[in-house]
């Protein structure tokens, strides 16, 4: 039987006393794009962190692809784009590839990894003379140069135009469709949802939810409801299959499983309701959803 | 560039060196004065303004100019690196350590060949300064090999201090190190406690073993050789720490 992509049992990490992961138990199939979304603080840098033995691990154990990650074994197997990672920047392109190739067995096809990260005609160009989205093509050359059968990329577009971002999608969409396992972190909702096979949900060390896209989006309200009325909204909450309501300048925004009972008790309450507004959830304000309650308190 | 042979020229520490080697060609604001100050201050102390004593100062100026490059291109060089998270992208990396650590002591130690190769030209058209091929050749030998604990020194400073206090600190010890070493003025000058204190710091055994090689002044050379192991054992022991605190930061 194949290894799992990455096994983790009672994985807990801290700072000090400030606690970044607590018990975390994964299992992850390998061939999949795998989302990790959650917002700043949820313990998605440590987790990659641990992954790829930059961190040691304190509690819990750890496997990526039946390896521990302080293995040498287990990181050339490995690729990453880091969130905050600069290079020696008055290297050229081509330097930092083949300074990056050297640490892995196999010989690399600097071609095809060009072609990849979009990079053909910037070769000989220093890293300081690149554009923004430049640099983050070539952080993406040097994660894929050694043929990683685990891409790890923390926030990857962040910063791109989006024309830069669709690029680095397609190249994502790519080596999934070639096999390769891809751990994809992020803010970004809507990358999530166009890109992953998996998604998981963290929120302060925890995982919230995890489970395919599609099982996420079922376990979150699905409606939207927007409207301009006076009524009180503590009715509302106690409605059934409301998930969270709130109120910004005099707009009533509600989360709910369906819609219907909703929009009837509004009008029944209100006869001046205006600008009612139904629409099916994005991720995005799944996701608030599903981070929001414990959010509060903080 | 790309090279298609494999072995050595493939090798991490080959392709480090290389790197490390480009940085400096490329950062002439950081290289050039620090081939050109040590230079400098031979050409006006050693040559200009203390007569007859142009082969003593050689051996002098020489290990300062190699102290200075081991200590910044070591231990700026990784601080900066912590701060720009280049560092944590190559040990995110599969690159092996001791790969990155032959780049730099090899980039470092050519540097310091180049200013004792340098230096060594000024005084022999200049500073009438006159030895056998052997006792040239020894020089060389000596100050380059002496690099060693210097790059261990910057490394653990650039390792243990946080990114932006390194440069400062080492600027600061730079100089008062030198001079307490004797390098600018023989030691046999300072008073009873200040010569005490030179007797135990890594570069004025340095210079001892730089004048010795030279028959500059004869002395014992496995005195100065044993307290710089132990110097870059200790040094060595410092980086350690430092890496493992690494492991550990945030």
């Amino acid at each position: 039987m194949q290894p799992a992509l990455l096994r983790s049992e009672q994985l807990r990490h801290r700072y000090g006393s400030t606690v970044a992961l607590e018990s975390l138990d994964l299992a992850l199939e390998p061939g999949q794009v795998i989302a990790l979304l959650g917002p700043n603080g949820a313990g998605k840098t440590t987790l990659i962190h641990l992954m790829l033995g930059v961190l040691p691990i304190q509690h819990g154990e750890m496997e990526i692809l039946g390896l521990k990650p302080t293995d040498p074994n287990c990181r050339k197997r490995l690729g990453a784009m880091l969130q905050i990672s600069g290079v020696q920047d008055n290297l050229t392109v081509i330097e930092l590839m083949a300074l990056f190739s050297s640490f892995y067995p196999e010989n690399t096809d600097f071609d095809s990894v060009l072609e990849q990260a979009g990079l053909h005609g910037l070769e000989k160009r220093q890293f300081q003379h690149l554009s923004g989205g430049q640099k983050q093509r070539v952080l993406y050359a040097l994660a894929v140069i050694g043929n990683p059968d685990l891409l790890i990329l923390d926030e990857p577009t962040t910063g791109l135009d989006p024309s830069a971002r669709r690029k680095l999608w397609q190249a994502i969409d790519q080596r999934r469709q070639a096999g390769g396992s891809v751990l994809l972190c992020t803010h970004y909702l809507d990358e999530a949802e166009q890109l992953a096979d998996h998604i998981i949900v963290m929120d302060r060390g925890r995982i919230r939810t995890q489970g395919s896209t599609d099982e996420v989006r079922a376990q979150v309200p699905r409606q939207q409801i927007r409207c301009t009325s006076t009524q009180a909204i503590e009715s509302i909450r106690t409605l059934e299959g409301v998930q969270h309501v709130s109120r910004e300048n005099g707009q009533i925004h509600i989360l709910a499983r369906t819609a219907e009972p909703v929009v009837r008790h509004l009008l029944q309450q209100d006869s001046n309701v205006s600008q009612l507004e139904v629409q099916r959830t994005t991720l995005e304000t799944a996701f608030l959803a599903l981070t929001e309650p414990t959010e509060q308190t903080a | 560039m790309i090279s298609s042979q494999t072995g050595f020229l493939q090798s991490p520490g080959w392709q480090f060196l290389q790197c490390q080697w480009l940085n400096l060609i490329r950062s002439p604001a950081y290289s050039l004065p620090t081939l050109l100050f040590p230079l400098m201050f031979y050409g006006f102390f050693g040559l200009l303004m203390i007569p007859g004593q142009s082969l003593w100062l050689l051996c002098t100026f020489a290990t300062f100019g190699i102290m200075g490059a081991a200590l910044f291109s070591f231990g700026v060089s990784i601080a900066v690196e912590r701060g720009q998270g280049w560092l944590l992208l190559l040990r995110a990396s599969p690159a092996p350590i001791a790969g990155l650590m032959f780049g730099k002591a090899g980039a470092a130690m050519l540097f310091a060949m180049l200013i004792v190769v340098s230096m060594s030209l000024l005084a022999a058209l200049f500073g009438d300064v006159r030895m056998t091929t052997m006792q040239w050749a020894g020089l060389v030998f000596v100050l380059t090999l002496g690099t060693i604990p210097f790059c261990l020194l910057g490394l653990s400073l650039g390792l243990l201090l946080s990114p932006n206090a390194a440069p400062a600190v080492i600027n600061i010890i730079y100089l008062p190190l030198g001079f307490l070493s004797g390098l600018w003025i023989p030691a046999t000058q300072f008073p009873g406690f200040l010569q005490a204190i030179a007797g135990w710091l890594p570069p004025y055994h340095l210079a001892e073993l730089a004048l010795n090689v030279t028959g500059a002044k004869s002395s014992a050379w496995l005195p100065p050789v044993l307290i710089l192991l132990v110097y870059s054992l200790l040094f060595a022991m410092m980086t350690v720490v430092g890496w493992k605190r690494l492991k550990h930061a945030k």
